[in-house]
């Protein structure tokens, strides 16, 4: 019988895994699918300081960009990934980002977060944008440059964690059980047990509910509510360039607001990175369409034409596919980290919305600290799933 | 979307997109006939350029003087837009389609095209499997070698292996021999009295499939089951091949070396579902498991408005083809309100052609021991280089099906879009292919997707 079992192989649970297991716990861990085949999967692999506004999410995105870079020097320098058929591990790479302003207007405001969000950062005047980008669009009315924000590959992150946490914390088991799908709870009077499985019953001391954009359907298996919704997002995929265009995540201050809008309308704004694979990397656009997977012609040229706008060059360079993906969305922006009172011994690590992967070491190892029953390095209290009866009262 | 639009867009300028464009013509419909090729015709009909003064431009066709009639009618009464291709369908809340097409060659520009029904009539392509040294310059699929035959009217090398599964073998082989070069073998993975017995062959075929055999033993050249090209050598080019003669399951029992400088190598044919899935139409799994557009009796898909027809619906030869596009055409008529008198006969030649074909396809399955054949640095995708170990331990790290492993280890993730590799990723996945999401179906730049939804009126239809 495992300690933990945690629902869940994106991201966030793969790190809930690994920072579990390093706490000494035997962990397994339920798939439905496969490893990352969620959002984690249709993802940029974003690891962003520079998008959070001052407060809860932002501390949270402090600790994690931290904890990525000691993931990266613990597990993959120097090659350490190694014997491995992935010797680059999940490409860890600390890139920055550029944020840019179309108009002085923007540009004030965009200087106003800055200060206001207490980061590593560089204001960038009109002229000192071609320093960052040479190929960005001229008159542009400046930007911030966050040296912090990075870029992982996010499939091989999630897979690889799993790996590294399995072979590496010889105290605690972790064991990765895909194609198990979780259809009920075990229970004793209100206290979680286990989980029932398509394969069979798993008992654990705890269970952690990092089923992302699906953690509102696993936390109604309990009888419980968590208001998390899809809200989808496009991604266009240019073929591999020669040379890169780009050099860091770049993306207009517009992104900012439509991360923190509530609207369930399509909304906009240019995200463009490029990859060690060469190709670039095209978004984002945000809307509440349920889970809608046929491609959006409109939305597509949308992202195009937003692109082109930021880098010319971008308009004669070819596109070859495009990707979509549901981020799981909560009404007020924050994930929902931590125990649930309603059910004890049911933990959730999910609804990250479009920083999942970003997130994901600082709540895994938050996960692990309160499964530990250690004080948490971050308040909990703006993540705990309580809020949302707190609101309804 | 201004200007107006034609009542019928025929996306594929084989014998289905033919038929079903004459049929429509005739039934009195405006129809756009849209082709990425130079000349009508597809892969079945593919003939040499005017400019090559073929003396016998049929070449090695059956039934190319009733293509050319078919071709000059649908000519006479369609708009043809030859060099047309299709990198997208778009469909509006009206119901009119927007087929979104790339024209010319090195200066390519957008065009928009639109109708109120789409025929989606755009064929199928080989299936390819990996094996050591499928990558040598001299390793070609057998529709590529049958393409420059008919294309080009050049056969493909000096000395031919030709090998595989299907049918399609034997007119490929004969077709090489008959061009002059020197086949030296044509070698068919399964047991030849299994396929005989189950394929319920049918008089005419058999008299077909006599014919190319009587080529071969014309040239001499060994037609063997039971036997397959398990690894492709050379240095820079190909060489010479490993064949060996396999079990029930594909497993080699004995091998020999044979020295060749080209070899056609085909599992089949995989229907291209680009347009289909872009629209969302439901597919199933054909004959074969691989997946096929899911249509009624008149040939229409899921998706309002819009119908599919040859081997989108399962891959099934020309004949086949033909009655279903001659069919899907009827039926955008009267579901455009024109009088179309019925035709059962076409009905019950479809179904007695397509239970032929059905059979045919089980009676040539792909085994798995085809996946025994590769080796470590056997690259799976040749577009993002991922050799087979890559995909060996993206299984170790979880990946239970092809999207995952694509996710982990990139096959399919380059230029052709698996178009090459996705059945064999599928496998090595251990499930069976799921239909493609290719929102691109041909590479775009981005200022033309950008401009997509509003192309300078001049562009619009005529």
């Amino acid at each position: 019988m495992p300690d933990v079992v945690v629902i869940g192989a994106g991201v966030v649970g793969a790190a809930c895994a690994y920072y579990a297991a390093r706490a000494g716990f035997d962990v397994t861990v339920v798939e439905r699918g496969s490893v990352a085949s969620g959002t984690t999967g249709a993802g940029e692999g974003n690891v962003l300081v520079s998008d959070k506004e001052p407060g809860p999410e932002l501390d949270l995105a402090v600790l994690s960009n931290g904890l990525w870079r000691e993931l990266a020097a613990t597990h993959e320098a120097g090659g350490r990934a190694g014997e491995s058929a992935f010797p680059a591990g999940f490409e860890f790479e600390a890139k920055g980002g550029l944020v840019v302003a179309e108009t002085d207007e923007v540009r004030a405001a965009l200087n106003a977060l800055a200060a206001a969000q207490g980061l590593d950062h560089v204001v960038a005047g009109p002229d000192d944008l071609p320093g960052y980008e040479p190929h960005l669009a001229p008159g542009l009315a400046g930007g911030v440059f966050y040296p912090q924000d990075a870029q992982v590959q996010p499939m091989l992150a999630a897979a690889l964690l799993l790996r590294y946490g399995a072979a590496r914390f010889g105290h605690g088991k972790l064991t990765l059980r895909t194609g198990t799908a979780v259809t009920g709870f075990l229970r004793a009077g209100d206290r979680v047990t286990g989980v029932r499985t398509t394969a069979g019953d798993i008992l654990a001391g705890a269970v952690v509910n990092a089923a992302g954009t699906w953690g509102g359907e696993v936390a109604a298996l309990a009888g419980l509510e968590l208001p998390i919704l899809p809200r989808r997002g496009f991604i266009l995929v240019t073929e591999p360039l020669p040379r890169p265009l780009i050099r860091h995540k770049v993306y207009t201050a517009a992104y900012v607001t439509n991360v923190a809008s509530g609207s369930a309308g399509l909304e906009t704004s240019a995200v463009v990175e490029g990859t060690p694979a060469g190709t670039v990397l095209i978004g984002a656009s945000r809307e509440r369409v349920g889970f809608d997977r046929t491609p959006s012609p409109p939305v597509l040229r949308r992202l195009a034409a937003q692109a082109i706008a930021l880098f010319p060059a971008l308009a004669a360079t070819k596109v070859i596919r495009s990707y979509c993906g549901f981020r799981p969305y909560c009404p007020d922006h924050l994930p929902v980290i931590g125990p649930d009172p309603r059910a004890p011994g049911l933990h959730h690590a999910c609804g990250h919305e479009g920083a999942g992967i970003g997130l994901a070491p600082a709540t895994g190892h938050l996960i692990a600290q309160s499964l530990g029953g250690d004080r948490p390095d971050l308040d909990l209290a703006p993540f705990l799933p309580d809020r949302f009866a707190a609101e309804r009262r | 979307m201004s200007g107006t639009p034609y009542d019928l867009a025929v996306v594929g300028g084989g014998p289905a997109g033919l038929a079903g464009a004459a049929a429509a013509t005739r039934a009195g419909l405006r129809v756009a006939l849209i082709d990425g090729g130079a000349r009508l015709g597809g892969q079945y009909f593919r003939h040499p350029a005017e400019g090559l003064h073929a003396a016998n431009p049929a070449g090695p066709h059956h039934g190319f003087a009733r293509f050319t009639r078919l071709r000059e009618g649908v000519s006479e009464r369609a708009e043809v837009f030859t060099r047309h291709r299709v990198w997208s369908v778009e469909r509006g809340e009206d119901g009119t389609v927007a087929v979104h097409c790339l024209v010319g060659d090195r200066e390519e520009r957008p065009r928009a095209i639109t109708a109120r029904r789409l025929l989606i009539a755009t064929g199928a392509y080989d299936r390819s499997l990996p094996f050591p040294g499928w990558d040598l310059p001299g390793v070609l699929t057998a529709g590529g070698a049958q393409a420059l035959l008919k294309g080009d009217l050049v056969t493909a090398g000096r000395r031919v292996v030709v090998a595989g599964t299907g049918p399609f073998l034997l007119p490929v082989g004969a077709g090489l021999a008959a061009a002059g070069a020197r086949v030296l073998g044509v070698f068919e993975a399964a047991a030849l009295p299994g396929v005989a017995r189950r394929a319920r062959l049918t008089p005419g075929k058999v008299a077909e499939a006599a014919g190319y055999a009587l080529t071969l033993a014309r040239h001499r050249t060994p037609f063997r089951g039971g036997h397959a090209v398990i690894a492709a050598h050379g240095g820079t080019e190909l060489t010479h091949v490993t064949l060996a003669q396999v079990d029930a399951d594909w497993h080699p029992l004995r091998t020999r070396v044979i020295a060749c400088d080209t070899l056609a190598v085909g599992y089949g044919f995989v229907a291209q579902l680009d347009l289909p899935v872009q629209l969302g139409c439901a597919t199933v799994p054909g004959a074969d498991g691989d997946p096929v557009v899911a249509v009624d009796a008149g040939l229409r898909t899921s998706v309002p408005g819009v119908y599919a027809a040859g081997e989108t619906t399962g891959v099934g030869g020309s004949e086949l083809a033909e009655v279903e596009g001659l069919i899907a055409g009827r039926t955008a008529a009267a579901d455009l309100g024109r009088a179309v008198a019925p035709a059962p006969a076409l009905s019950a030649r479809r179904d007695r052609l397509a239970a032929f074909a059905a059979a045919l396809a089980r009676a040539y399955p792909v085994r798995d021991g085809w996946m025994g054949w590769l080796r470590p640095d056997t690259l799976v995708c040749r577009c993002e280089e991922v050799p087979y170990a890559r995909v060996v331990e993206a299984r170790e790290l979880g990946a239970r099906d092809a999207r995952a492993v694509k996710l982990l280890a990139r096959p399919g993730m380059g230029w052709c879009q698996g178009r090459v590799c996705g059945h064999a990723v599928a496998r090595l996945a251990g499930e069976t292919p799921r239909p493609p999401r290719r929102p691109f179906a041909q590479p775009v730049r981005l200022g033309d997707l950008a401009a997509s939804g509003a192309e300078p009126s001049d562009e619009r239809n005529p």
